[in-house]
Parts: structure tokens; C-alpha cells; sequence
């Protein structure tokens, strides 16, 4: 038996509003909430979090407010305990949350970022929170290929002149050096779900890491090697998890590219992966009649969202027209 | 996990440097060829591999030390012989920036331009070697050498300050001739067999301005007087008294004396030094661990190298007198990968101890075992926060955990531990030592003021006439200190005095007359942190360093956290757009967006890094008259 826990929130507003009004007017009365073992669930956004990973708490995106807390904490990964009094929406929490929203806005392609459910994407939270990343300036040019995987830490060059105008950002070539998945590294937020799906938490083979540090801090392979040579074995569990589309199926890739990829068209097919006995659940997004991508439910029991090289992109066949 | 490793093999250099930390390889599955025939079909490593990942930064320095930099093959070899995934060893090596990844010349005068370096002329000597040697990370004299900039090497009382590393089999030792005029303090200087010769006692003077002056020490009563080398000459000056009386008078009885003295930490946190003990001693989970954080990286900040050069026998002896307290058989002590000398005379004490019967299977006789293990930094500030510091001890980047839950209960291998900074620990001698141990907490407390007690040791350094480390009781005024230092040299006024480090505050002149407490301190918005005391006169360039500052900690940022990974980017560019006059907005409103960064990175920040990045450049701010910008 759980022990009863009393806990008191305050509820998100109803309304999203553009222009950050006073605290006064903007926090609603604190709602008690008793959890009796029984999981509540909170309107917070979320980035690096997801509930089949362990969580990192680094993104800082939930972070809420507890009376007698020095600083925020992360939802995430805070328990909770007995007598805690959290403000999920409390002025502090704001500020917080739209000047992460405005640092990833300003430094990371977010475009594709957030998950669509069930909060919807990254461009309403920056709504809701009021964020305007244009306020750090124009973004600096991208780096070339290979100049962000060099940088050492601990030295950098400091801003100077109307350089200092200009935002620094993450941008760089996209990284295509195989036929399965390609990693854009300029939507990359660092939220080491990929690190964690390819290691401990899901696939034991680490063939990915975090290098560097500070604004260095990079998803990397051991020295940048191209993913064929390295330890990944493609099963795509790093791309299921990704939050941003840094990580993606290399035909969304092309297909984005060539302005041809329509989420609205695509229907989900649930099947199950022919090709082993396991017996994976399988989402096949298909558009005009051809898979475009696979992927699995987290809350499948036989994978938890996580799938072999085989059932994520062992489906070429099927778009093969001719019969033998 | 399939160990997937590619690329040439380690050279014998590099094998012989890693097998020189790790013991020789026990068959080919620990690196090189594989032969059947003596190998067998049999795989190895596997958790004994794994289970000895904390060898990973001792090892990775071996490879450095050796050849100057980390190569593939040389990574290779060590993440076979411990079984750690080459991304993740590669990961490890590129976050301190003691290890280089890409190739470096062998010698390396990694020059100081941090704060009190640049008032000491550090761009000067930054000049010249650009003159001598070309620009900074450009390899000259035949690739045999180049220079860097380092942050703050903790030298500040010498600057303008650098530290030599030279690599080799036979080091080329004219280096440190050819960066001359250089204050160069270069590894393997140390012969601990020795005896003290006159310029180390100059150097003592120099660091310590007191020592010998008559003045009443008590943390630094031995520098100067002691050999630091003699284990005998340290017990021949009190040295060991207290852990007698510890251990005459019980685990318990000696938490309960620290809390008493009502002994707070040194290192900036300001926690009570007896809580942590009592809660480390009360944990079920066993075995506790403790570690003496020595990883002094804050800006300013010189004291606990000068207390582990001049008086190492005090570390070890009280952190053997806190795992006796906290139930703990094992010790830690990771200090920065810049202190060589503090290095070479712990190592050297350490050795000495062990052979004296006092660490060991059964530390003086009394059949309870305690040892200590040296851990060296490689280049990051970062490892100075206690929880980054137990993951760099466990051989992985040095990212902050998120607390709760606190060291005391999960700390190092996950295990209770207690975690101490140098000079907290060197007081807890002072408690301890006093007659037989008993009531020494409260004579200790006599000492200071309610909220604060004991002596403290401030690190004066920048515009004034004898920086250098100084110990006084707590209470004395910021006056009363600048006065000891000699005052500002020229009879220049005071513009502004950074109180607690590049994580501090700035205050002006008029604060001179505040009590150097915690809580007076406090009192006026300022915090005492690592006990830094930086004068800037009125011709000190306070743009430049607050520009300073603010490119630090975008360096020094681990990276995990968004708020301080961008939001230090953003501060530092901010800076740089108001200096240069090129605002995105009106001046209006990037001050407002100073606050709001400053802001968010103190409420949503992992740890304290990012928590107080901004508090130095906005306590500036506050004051107009401090910095026109």
C-alpha cells in the first residue's frame, strides 16, 4: 500500500496567450490534488523525457516550482514526496521555460521539434510561453562539415565586432554516409535520448556518445567516424526517440527534401515483423502506397518502442513492383 | 555489449604507458593480436574489465603524459583492456581539456589569461609568445612545442602564471628555458627526497606573506616551519596529535566535537562539516566512502594548493580522521590536473603515510584499515561541483548529477559519501588537536563569529601590493585584510573588489568596512565562496573582465543542461554586442535580456555552474559606477 501523498499544483492556463501578462493575473488558484498511488498527469512540456528511457533531466523544459526549493526542479525526475507543494505555471516556472524555449529557438533547427502529442509541438509551447528567440540576434553562418566534431574543449574564439552581432548556432551539413538513416545535426538539442536508446537503456552498443563539451557538446562516434565503420548495428532506436528530426529514415530525408513528404497523406498500418519469432509490433507509415517509415509503439509490451535493423528498415522489398 | 574497436594498433610506447597504470594484459582479449592457441575460444573481460573503469583517466593521462596527446590507436588499446566502448572512452577524452584528441607538440606553456593573470600583465606575456612562437595552438620550433590559453591556474599570487606540461619518454626539458620569463611550474620538478632549498622557502614567502612574519597561524602554522616532504618533521610539529585523539575517543564523539566547532565548508557551499559526517556515519549502505575535493578551479583561488604544497601530511591526516568518523575504509582525493607540486608532495605524503603504519590494513595500530587514492584532473572546472567530481573519479565526463539525492546518501560508486575541500579539512585538525580532542569544538568555535566560526583563508590577489594566501579570523574586515596585503599598490583608489571568485560578486569601496563573514557577506548580497579577495584599482580594465568572465564559464559549461550550455553563449555574446556597440535591440532591452539569461540559468540550472554563472557580470551591472558599459 503507497503511502497517501498530498501535493498541491497549480493548473496551466486555459488559454495559451502571446504576450506574457502579469503573474498576478496569469496564475490561477492552487488546486490540491491528493495522489493515492494513482499517477497524475500534468500539462508540461517535454523534450528530453520520454517513459522508456531512464530519465537525464536536461533539457529543463518541465521544470516546476517547489516551495523551499532553491532553485526549479525537473518534473521528470523529481519524486514526489509527501506534503510537497509544486506550481507547475508559477511566473518562475514561465520565465524559465521561454528562456529555454528562446536558447534551443535561437541555437538548434527546432522546426521538427516536440512531440505531437499530447502537447503538441515546440512552436506552441514558444506560443504559450511567449518565447521570441529572434531576440539574440541573427544566427551566424553554419560551420562546415566536420569543423563542430574538432572543437576542443575549453578554447573557443570570443565574439568580437559586428560578429558579436550574430547568434551562435549549431548548424552544419547533414551527415548522410549510409542507406538507412541520416543525422542532422544542426536539429540536434542534445537531449542524449539517442546515446541512451543505443546504450543502457535499450540496445547495449554504444556506438554513440557525447563528445566535447559546453556548446561543443556533440552526439558523437568515437573520433566522428562515418556510422559504417562504427559499432551501430541500425536498428534505429536512436531515430525512434529522437524528439527534433535530427535523426531520420533516410527516404523522409529525400523525400523532405524534394518537398514531397506529406504527413497528411500518410496513413499507420499495425502489423507484426515478419521475420523473426518475437513477434514486434510494427506501425508502417505509408504514403501513396509505399512504406515511408516504420516504427513501433512505446507502449507496446513486446518492444517498448524499440526494433532490430530488420522490422525499422527491412521493408524495401515491398515497394518492389515487379513480381518474379 | 560487443566491444567493436577498428583502426591500427597502440604503438609499444603507448601499450607500455597504459600497461604502467593498468598492470600487463592477461591475455590477448585485453588488447593486441589474439592467438587461439594461448587465448583459447574463450571471451574475457567482460566485468572484471568493466568493473575497472575508474582506471579510465589514469590511464588516458598515461597516453598524454607519454606522447602528448591521446591517438585512436592509443584509445583503442585502453578500451579493450577495460572494455569501454570506444564512443563513450572518445567522449571522456574530448571533455577535459588537458587531453588533446588532435596532434599537439609535446611541450605545451598552457599561459593563464584569466582575470587576475590579465592584471598582472597576462596579455603582455600572451604577446610575446605570439611573437616567439607563433599563434596560440600553432605548433613552432620544429612541432616541438606551443602555447594555449588556460583559465585560471590558481597561481594567481605569481602571475602572470602558466604551467608547463611536457610530454616524452625523455622530456625536453629546455622548454621551459625557452618560454623564459614565464612563472613555469613544470611536472616532475619535485624530487621528494631533497632537502628544501633556499628559493622554496622564497616561494613559501611569496604564496604565504605571513608565514614567519610571528603573526598567530593556525591553518598555516606549519608552512614555512615543517618540511613538507618529512613525514617526521610534521609529526615533530603536531602532526597526528588529532587523529589520536580521534581514535582515543571514537567515531561518534569526534562527529560530535566538528559539530560543535560548528564547522562550515571552505569550498563555497558553507554546509555544516558535522551534519554531512553524522548523516555519512548513519547510512546503512555500505561501504561509505569520503574524498577530499582538491579540484580548487574557482577563479582566484590559490589557498588549497598552497595548504597541499607547504602542509600535505595535514590532508591526509584529516581525511584519515573523517573516514574514521564516517565508517568509511576507503579515501578519494582528486585534485586538479594544474597542481603538479601539490601532486608530487600528497603522492609523496601519501607513500610516506602508508609506510609509516598510519594508512594501510591497520592505520596506527589499531586494526582498522583506511587507504587513499590519488585521482588527478585533466582540465575542467566543472569536476570541482562534488557530483561531477564522483563521475570523473569513475572514469566518465564530468556532468553534474541531479540532486537529490545528495552524496550522503548516493555518492561515489553510488555509495554514502562524504565530500570535503582542503582547507575544511585542515580545520577539522585544529578541533581535533587541541589537548586530548575533548571540548576542542567549542575553544574552536570561540574563534570567529556566531555564525561563522574558526580562521579562514582568504586568497588576495590583483591590485595589491603582497597577494598572496592569508589567514585570519572570521569577523575581519575586508579593510583590515587589504591592509595585511599591503593595500593597493601607488596609492591608486579602489574601483572594485570581486568577493568569492568568477561564480561571486563584485562590491565597491564602500563595502570595505564589512565583516568577512557568511552571514556579513550575505548581508550585503555578496557571498564569501572559495574566499577569493581580487582588488581592481581604478585603471583596471573591468569590461574586458567581465568579457573575461563570461567567456569562462562558456567554456567551463559541461554542456548538459540548455540554460547554461546556450545560456552562457548568449551572456558572453551579450557582453560583447554592448562593448562593441552593436545591439540587436535598444541598450534597454539587452540589459533587460542580460537579466532574463542570468535569470534563467540561476532557477533552472543543474547545478551550481550555471546557477551562478551570471552572478559576478550582473553584480557589476548593478553598480554603475563599477563598470561603464
Amino acid at each position: 500500500m503507497p503511502p497517501e501523498l498530498e501535493a498541491v499544483f497549480t493548473t496551466p492556463p486555459a488559454r495559451a496567450s502571446r504576450t506574457p501578462v502579469a503573474p498576478a493575473v496569469e496564475a490561477p488558484p492552487p488546486v490540491s490534488v491528493t495522489i493515492d498511488g494513482v499517477e497524475v498527469r500534468l500539462d508540461l512540456p517535454t523534450l528530453c523525457y520520454l517513459e522508456n528511457l531512464a530519465p537525464v533531466n536536461v533539457c529543463r523544459v518541465c521544470v516546476v516550482e517547489v516551495t523551499g526549493s532553491r532553485v526549479l526542479v525537473p518534473a521528470c525526475s523529481r519524486k514526489v514526496e509527501p506534503g510537497m507543494e509544486i506550481q507547475t505555471e508559477s511566473e518562475l516556472v514561465r520565465h524559465s521555460r521561454k528562456l529555454v524555449l528562446e536558447f534551443l529557438g535561437s541555437s538548434v533547427d527546432v522546426s521538427l521539434a516536440g512531440p505531437r502529442e499530447p502537447d503538441g509541438d515546440i512552436a506552441r509551447w514558444a506560443e504559450r510561453y511567449g518565447a521570441d528567440a529572434s531576440r539574440f540576434g541573427v544566427a551566424a553562418p553554419p560551420a562546415g562539415a566536420g569543423v563542430r566534431d574538432a572543437h576542443e574543449p575549453g578554447h573557443h574564439h570570443a565574439p568580437e565586432g559586428s560578429a558579436a552581432a550574430r547568434a551562435a548556432t549549431v548548424a552544419q551539413p547533414v551527415k548522410v554516409d549510409n542507406e538507412l538513416y541520416v543525422r542532422d545535426y544542426s536539429k540536434c538539442i542534445l537531449c542524449y535520448k539517442c546515446v541512451e536508446a543505443c546504450g543502457e537503456d535499450a540496445q547495449n552498443t554504444f556506438a554513440i556518445a557525447v563528445a566535447g563539451r559546453g556548446f561543443d557538446a556533440r552526439i558523437s562516434t568515437e573520433w566522428a567516424t562515418p556510422l559504417p565503420d562504427s559499432a551501430c548495428v541500425y536498428c534505429g532506436n536512436c531515430i525512434g526517440v529522437c524528439p527534433t528530426g535530427a535523426l531520420m529514415f533516410r527516404s523522409e530525408h529525400e523525400m523532405r527534401d524534394a518537398g514531397t513528404w506529406d504527413e497528411a497523406a500518410q496513413t499507420v498500418t499495425e502489423t507484426i515483423c515478419p521475420y523473426c519469432g518475437v513477434g514486434c509490433v510494427l506501425d508502417l507509415h505509408v504514403q501513396d502506397n509505399t512504406i515511408v517509415k516504420v516504427t513501433s509503439p512505446l507502449d507496446s509490451s513486446v518492444t517498448e518502442g524499440h526494433l532490430c535493423i530488420k522490422g525499422r528498415f527491412g521493408f524495401e522489398f515491398t515497394n518492389e513492383r515487379r513480381r518474379g | 555489449m560487443d566491444l567493436h574497436v577498428v583502426g591500427p594498433l597502440a604503438s609499444p610506447v603507448e601499450r607500455a604507458a597504459v600497461d604502467a597504470i593498468l598492470g600487463p594484459p592477461d591475455s590477448g582479449w585485453s588488447g593486441g593480436v589474439r592467438d587461439s592457441r594461448t587465448d583459447g575460444h574463450v571471451a574475457r573481460g567482460g566485468h572484471a574489465a568493466r568493473g575497472r573503469r575508474e582506471l579510465l583517466l589514469p590511464a588516458l593521462h598515461a597516453l598524454q603524459d607519454r606522447v602528448g596527446r591521446i591517438t585512436q590507436p592509443g584509445l583503442n588499446y585502453v578500451c579493450r583492456r577495460l572494455s569501454v566502448p570506444p564512443a563513450e572512452a572518445y567522449g571522456v577524452a574530448t571533455f577535459y581539456s588537458l587531453f588533446a584528441t588532435a596532434p599537439r607538440p609535446p611541450a605545451v606553456a598552457h599561459l593563464c589569461d584569466d582575470i587576475a593573470c590579465r592584471l598582472a600583465g597576462a596579455e603582455d606575456v600572451a604577446a610575446d609568445l605570439e611573437r616567439a612562437l607563433g599563434p596560440a595552438g600553432a605548433p613552432a620550433r620544429d612541432g616541438r612545442m606551443t602555447w594555449l590559453r588556460s583559465p585560471c591556474l590558481g597561481r594567481c599570487e605569481l602571475g602572470p602564471a602558466a604551467l608547463v606540461t611536457i610530454a616524452g619518454e625523455t622530456p625536453v626539458l629546455d622548454a621551459a628555458g625557452i618560454l623564459g620569463r614565464l612563472e613555469a611550474s613544470v611536472r616532475r620538478e619535485e624530487s621528494t627526497g631533497a632537502p628544501r632549498s633556499p628559493s622554496d622557502v622564497m616561494r613559501t614567502r611569496a604564496s604565504v606573506p605571513q608565514a614567519g612574519s610571528g603573526a598567530p597561524l593556525r591553518l598555516l602554522a606549519r608552512v614555512g616551519v615543517a618540511d613538507p616532504r618529512s613525514l617526521d618533521d610534521y609529526r615533530a610539529h603536531g602532526g597526528y596529535r588529532a587523529l589520536a585523539n580521534a581514535m582515543a575517543m571514537g567515531a561518534a564523539a569526534t562527529v560530535a566535537e566538528v559539530t560543535d566547532g560548528k564547522l562550515l565548508g571552505r569550498g563555497g557551499a558553507a554546509f555544516p562539516t558535522g551534519r554531512k559526517w553524522a548523516a555519512v556515519a548513519a547510512q546503512a549502505a555500505q561501504p561509505h566512502y569520503v574524498v577530499c575535493n582538491a579540484d580548487e578551479s574557482e577563479p582566484g583561488t590559490f589557498k588549497d594548493r598552497v595548504l597541499m604544497e607547504e602542509d600535505p601530511f595535514a590532508v591526509v591526516e584529516a581525511m584519515t580522521i573523517e573516514a574514521f568518523a564516517t565508517g568509511s575504509s576507503r579515501g578519494y582525493l582528486y585534485i586538479r590536473g594544474e597542481y603538479p607540486l601539490a601532486e608530487a608532495r600528497l603522492t609523496n605524503a601519501v607513500e610516506a603515510a602508508r609506510s609509516g603504519g598510519l594508512l594501510g590494513p591497520n592505520v596506527a595500530g589499531s586494526g582498522w584499515a583506511f587507504d587513499i587514492e590519488l585521482r588527478r584532473g585533466a582540465g575542467a572546472y566543472i569536476c570541482g561541483e562534488e557530483t561531477a567530481l564522483f563521475e570523473s573519479i569513475e572514469g566518465k565526463r564530468g556532468e553534474p548529477r541531479n540532486k537529490p539525492p545528495f552524496p550522503v546518501e548516493v555518492g561515489l560508486f553510488g555509495k554514502p559519501t562524504a565530500v570535503n575541500n582542503v582547507e575544511t579539512l585542515v580545520n577539522v585538525l585544529l578541533i581535533l588537536g587541541d589537548g586530548d580532542g575533548r571540548g576542542g569544538g567549542a575553544r574552536y568555535a570561540a574563534t570567529g563569529t556566531d555564525g561563522s566560526t574558526g580562521p579562514k583563508l582568504f586568497c588576495l590577489s590583483g591590485h595589491v601590493a603582497r597577494p598572496g594566501v592569508y589567514e585570519v579570523p572570521f569577523g575581519t574586515t575586508l579593510r583590515e585584510l587589504l591592509a595585511l596585503g599591503g593595500g593597493v599598490p601607488g596609492g591608486r583608489a579602489i574601483r572594485a573588489i570581486l568577493l568569492g571568485g568568477a561564480a561571486g560578486v563584485f562590491v565597491g569601496p564602500d563595502a570595505l568596512d564589512v565583516p568577512l563573514t557568511f552571514e556579513g557577506t550575505r548581508a550585503i548580497g555578496a557571498s564569501l565562496g572559495s574566499g577569493v579577495v581580487m582588488v581592481f584599482d581604478e585603471t583596471a580594465d573591468m569590461v574586458g573582465t567581465l568579457r573575461r568572465i563570461a567567456a569562462f564559464f562558456r567554456d567551463e559549461s559541461c554542456g548538459q543542461c540548455v540554460p547554461c550550455r546556450v545560456g552562457t553563449v548568449r551572456q558572453e555574446e551579450l557582453l560583447a554586442r554592448l562593448a562593441d556597440r552593436v545591439e540587436v535591440r535598444s541598450r534597454a532591452e539587452e540589459l533587460a535580456l542580460l537579466g532574463d539569461i542570468g535569470r534563467a540559468m540561476r532557477d533552472a540550472s543543474i547545478c551550481g555552474l550555471g546557477q551562478t554563472a551570471s552572478s559576478a557580470i550582473e553584480s557589476a551591472f548593478r553598480q554603475p559606477e563599477l563598470v561603464a558599459l
